[in-house]
């Protein structure tokens, strides 16, 4: 097969997922409004979604904030600007870092393993059978983890933003012996109420995003185990990297 | 009961469904016979709404299942039930929550009540002391009954069964359809079974179907199938007896 045919073909499949996704996304939210509500199952899958990924995110941005600190410092001690560091640390996790890896560490954790379940529920006609016993798969297996994931990774990325700094605090003031007074008073000046928001906003998006990517995949897997495997790949990969482009897009958005 | 007409569908421009025409009796045990990959099941998903047709009607209850929406469909599924070959039990709940799952989606009862009504269920398939068992700690046989059980707790008026007793070994089989046939006494079912084994057919069947190269090819009662001077059929009996 030629080079053309092969880009022909990624092409087509991209505007294939990428409807296909955003008809999925809607669907979700249309069967949100019509009972009946499972209550039981939205928090299970907040249990599922936030209590169980913490760890793995208060690791990720515990270190984040800490090579953060330690690198920026290396930049600013060129300039003498040290100053700054606790400014430049808890900006760069408030609006990027902690959004980001949190929503990364999620997909990686909990969205791999949502595409796995709903994709083997798929090839073993579990999916079937709720059409068949009258119960709706997307209003079912969907509604609950969308707004679970749309909750809990908001909260997660507040707690990623905390460890992260308090990770870079660390850093700064035990080994690069930077004044804590400085460092908090710079914090302060420099990190804004929206420089917050935004973070928060954008893991909103990311929230929605890699529940409804790693949803789809799972929904439409087929081809037995070895299809679940490819789904839940693909699902990962479409996540990452879509949250690392809506990433810069909704950045340029907010300033 | 339910009347097909003109049943086609292609998948990836391969016709599978030709033009299917078939009335399935009430109150009637009927095999929908024909050899592997020829669309029996693709034939009774369609009952059901999972595959759409490119073109046919499946009328039941007065209106034609391939026009209805997914939400009208909801309704009918509750009067159809359907068993899957390998069962579909949800492999995150017990037997007893397998069972009790429909009650709990559609009856409003009491914990109490739907309890009673898995224990009378999974009573009736022999399955009970296995309420608290996992699918995966199942065996074929078995998680065939939970699923069986499953659909009954739903009170449906047809059953569709697909290939009920494949995989299982010859006492199993006679057991699934024994089960089958007094369930279908008790709740006053009506019931339609996938299989390719003539044996049961003959045994078990009031009215016998064959699917063949996308159309049916001779359709009637047991005894009519015997004396059918198809081709087709007689090797196909034939072939089964030796």
């Amino acid at each position: 097969m030629n080079f053309f045919a092969l880009l022909g073909r990624a092409f087509l499949k991209f505007i294939y997922d990428s409807g296909g996704i955003f008809l999925f996304f809607f669907k979700t939210l249309f069967y949100t409004f019509s009972p009946p509500y499972r209550i039981k199952l939205f928090i299970k899958q907040m249990e599922f979604i936030g209590v169980k990924s913490w760890l793995v995110v208060s690791l990720t941005a515990l270190f984040s904030g800490m090579v953060t600190a330690y690198q920026v410092n290396h930049a600013l001690a060129k300039f003498g600007g040290q100053s700054v560091l606790g400014g430049v640390v808890a900006l760069t996790l408030t609006r990027e870092l902690g959004p980001v890896l949190t929503a990364i560490m999620v997909v990686a954790r909990a969205g791999s393993a949502i595409t796995a379940e709903i994709g083997s529920m798929r090839i073993t006609e579990q999916i079937d059978a709720l059409k068949i016993m009258a119960v709706n798969p997307i209003q079912y297996l969907m509604v609950p983890r969308l707004w679970a994931s749309v909750i809990v990774v908001p909260l997660l990325t507040g707690m990623a933003d905390i460890i992260g700094i308090a990770g870079g605090y660390g850093v700064a003031v035990f080994l690069l012996n930077i004044d804590p007074g400085i460092l908090l008073a710079r914090m302060e000046d420099m990190v804004e109420l929206i420089d917050i928001l935004s973070g928060i906003l954008k893991s909103i998006f990311f929230g929605a995003f890699l529940v409804t990517v790693c949803g789809y995949k799972g929904y439409n897997a087929s081809g037995g185990a070895e299809g679940v495997g490819r789904a839940t790949t693909e699902a990962v990969v479409i996540s990452s990297v879509g949250i690392l482009i809506s990433d810069y897009i909704l950045t340029t958005i907010f300033f | 009961m339910i009347e097909i007409k003109g049943l086609r569908k292609s998948f990836n421009g391969l016709e599978v469904l030709k033009g299917v025409n078939l009335t399935i009796p009430a109150d009637k045990i009927t095999f929908i016979m024909g050899q592997s990959g020829t669309g029996k099941s693709v034939l009774i998903k369609h009952i059901v709404g999972l595959i759409k047709p490119d073109s046919g009607e499946i009328w039941f209850e007065g209106k034609d299942l391939t026009k209805l929406s997914e939400r009208e469909l909801q309704k009918v599924r509750r009067k159809i039930g359907f068993l899957f070959q390998e069962g579909a039990l949800f492999d995150s709940m017990t037997v007893g929550e397998n069972v009790a799952f429909p009650l709990i989606e559609h009856f409003k009862l009491s914990k109490k009540e739907i309890a009673e009504k898995v224990r009378e269920l999974l009573s009736a398939v022999e399955l009970l002391e296995f309420k608290d068992k996992y699918p995966s700690e199942l065996s074929g046989g078995m998680k065939k009954r939970a699923a069986l059980a499953r659909t009954l707790a739903l009170q449906p008026q047809v059953v569709l069964f697909d290939e009920p007793t494949t995989g299982l070994d010859p006492i199993l089989q006679i057991t699934i359809l024994d089960l089958i046939k007094g369930l279908k006494e008790r709740y006053h079912l009506t019931c339609v079974i996938i299989s390719h084994d003539v044996t049961l057919a003959f045994k078990f069947a009031d009215y016998i179907a064959f699917l063949h190269q996308g159309i049916i090819l001779k359709e009637g009662t047991p005894e009519e199938i015997k004396e059918s001077s198809d081709p087709f059929v007689q090797k196909f009996i034939k072939s089964a007896l030796i």
